[in-house]
């Protein structure tokens, strides 16, 4: 697939060149070649936000011992365009005195930061749309602009439900960024690097690595407790029970009090666009990405895409697991984890691991070398 | 002291928390109790109050003798009653009417019904598109006994045991 690829590459390429000259055609060769990439990845994306909600509800429903949607189509499977199609035909409700630009901009940057995220992530070797030395800060700044989606929902829905739940949700998603930011500290300092492809090869060598046993490797096992917080820190990030204040009707109201249709639509889309991103992201940065877990024959010869895919369920089905079994927390206790127990811990581990690195014990390649 | 490293060991291994999804995690795979409704049904009491009838005697006399006891007992004051005599010198309801928005179902008037006329049928699945559709007169509650007849012998004459 790869060869096939890289044939196609230097076909369009030779095509290009030919059309237009070899600067004119290396040029727009490359800007064809990256809005195709990018139309693809946004494209698979949307398919699998669509059907991230459809096993939700499936698993959610399966833990309750109930068997979840399966009416619209076999096993529920048309389900999500049901929904969509559905929420694309209900009413937009602008609230009188709305700032109507702002308040269809938001979630439209909500969705955009969770798309434009993934254009570093890279999913096998040399698979990736830009390999970037920073595409962790990358990641980081990315992520952390999608507080914006929720304060200018809050702000432009003229709504003060909307706007206090969009303080609060803001300032929850600030909160345990810090605690990621460390957590990913951790992980750039293992690995001396910022390059997310980088990262996901430097867990591929190690004294277990050597011995078969990859998947022992990892950076989950010497950063175990970073990958909690850091996956946890995602669930509260992403705004996903039980930290899913914007959520509960009942008891507090969030940002998206006043959005209706597909605007909500979008909404949702982007959290689960962003849940999908986390999962991701754990499995690059924890769990070594697309690298097989044994080092045999057989599992060798599973393309490393595949091993990525089935990582990344595994921690996607994390999310949905957390949501059917922890009641939601209270608003107070969401800021005491953040910041009473996640960022302490997390800078202890630092400093751990900081030390670890400078022993003779030090299991990553050498600091000075 | 050895309680409080407990406590701290048992926080920061989240063990309650991976109690919790050892929880939801076995009933991932537990058998699911729903049921599919159009196709698959719950079982039924043979003592299931649902729409109301009026019953006629196999000769094709209506029962109701105008007593006008279901509508004294009706709690909810869903039942209407005008009576008359007929031409062959018997008391006869002129108006029978039963407010389904009213009724609760309760089974009153059945209880309290000299001549088992009026009945609460095994029915469940009815519905009115506007509201004077749930409005039930004489006619409409004497169709619904003509139509279930049988079945309302039935299970009259299977409970008559415990009566």
């Amino acid at each position: 697939m790869m060869a096939l690829y890289a044939k196609l590459i230097a076909a369009g390429l030779a095509l290009f060149q030919g059309l237009f000259g070899v600067a004119l055609g290396t040029g727009l060769f490359t800007l064809v070649k990256t809005s195709v990439l990018i139309t693809i990845i946004v494209s698979v994306l949307l398919g699998v936000v669509a059907y991230v909600t459809l096993l939700e509800r499936k698993v959610i429903g399966y833990m309750q011992s109930r068997i979840g949607p399966n009416r619209v189509g076999p096993y529920g499977l048309l389900q999500p365009i049901a929904d969509g199609v559905k929420l694309v035909f209900k009413e937009i409700i602008m609230p009188s005195g709305a700032d109507k630009v702002l308040f269809v901009l938001a979630p439209v940057i909500a969705l955009m930061v969770a798309m434009a995220a993934w254009a570093v992530v890279p999913f096998n070797k040399d698979v990736v749309l830009a390999n970037i030395d920073a595409g962790l800060l990358y990641i980081m700044a990315i992520t952390s602009m999608g507080v914006y989606g929720v304060i200018v929902a809050g702000w432009s829905s003229n709504s003060k439900y909307a706007f206090l739940g969009a303080m609060r949700a803001a300032a929850q998603t600030v909160s345990y960024e810090i605690a990621m930011g460390f957590a990913l500290v951790c992980v750039l300092m293992v690995s001396q690097s910022l390059n997310l492809t980088d990262i996901v090869e430097g867990q591929m060598d190690g004294r277990f690595a050597d011995m078969g046993l990859n998947f022992l490797s990892w950076n989950w096992l010497p950063l175990a407790p970073m990958l909690l917080v850091y996956f946890i820190s995602g669930v509260a990030e992403t705004q996903r029970a039980p930290f899913d204040m914007a959520e509960g009707e009942s008891e507090i109201i969030g940002f998206h009090v006043e959005y209706s249709g597909m605007l909500f639509g979008v909404f949702s889309m982007a959290e689960y666009a962003n849940m999908i991103l986390v999962s991701m992201l754990t499995t690059i940065m924890f769990f070594g990405g697309w690298a097989s877990p044994l080092d045999s024959v057989v599992f060798n010869a599973i393309p490393g895409f595949v091993w990525l895919l089935a990582k990344v369920f595994c921690v996607l089905f994390m999310f949905l697991w957390i949501r059917a079994t922890f009641p939601r927390f209270r608003y107070d206790q969401i800021m005491r984890l953040g910041w009473k127990v996640f960022i302490p811990l997390t800078i202890v581990w630092l400093v751990f691991i900081a030390a670890w690195m400078q022993t003779p014990f030090s299991i990553w390649k050498d600091v000075h070398g | 002291m050895a309680e409080k490293i407990r406590r701290f060991f048992k926080t920061f291994l989240l063990y309650e928390m991976l109690e919790g999804l050892a929880v939801t995690g076995r009933y991932l795979f537990a058998r699911k109790v729903t049921v599919q409704y159009p196709e698959e049904h719950t079982p039924q009491s043979a003592r299931f109050r649902g729409l109301h009838a009026l019953r006629r005697y196999p000769n094709g006399e209506e029962r109701c003798i105008a007593c006008k006891l279901c509508e004294a007992v009706c709690p909810a004051l869903a039942i209407t009653i005008e009576s008359e005599e007929r031409a062959d010198g018997t008391r006869r309801t002129t108006r029978y009417d039963i407010d389904l928005h009213k009724c609760i179902f309760c089974g009153f008037c059945e209880e309290s019904c000299p001549v088992d006329s009026i009945v609460e049928t095994r029915i469940l699945e009815y519905h009115g598109e506007k509201r004077s559709d749930l409005h039930y007169t004489k006619e409409m509650l004497l169709a619904v006994g003509d139509r279930y007849e049988a079945e309302i012998a039935k299970d009259r004459a299977n409970d008559a045991v415990f009566r």
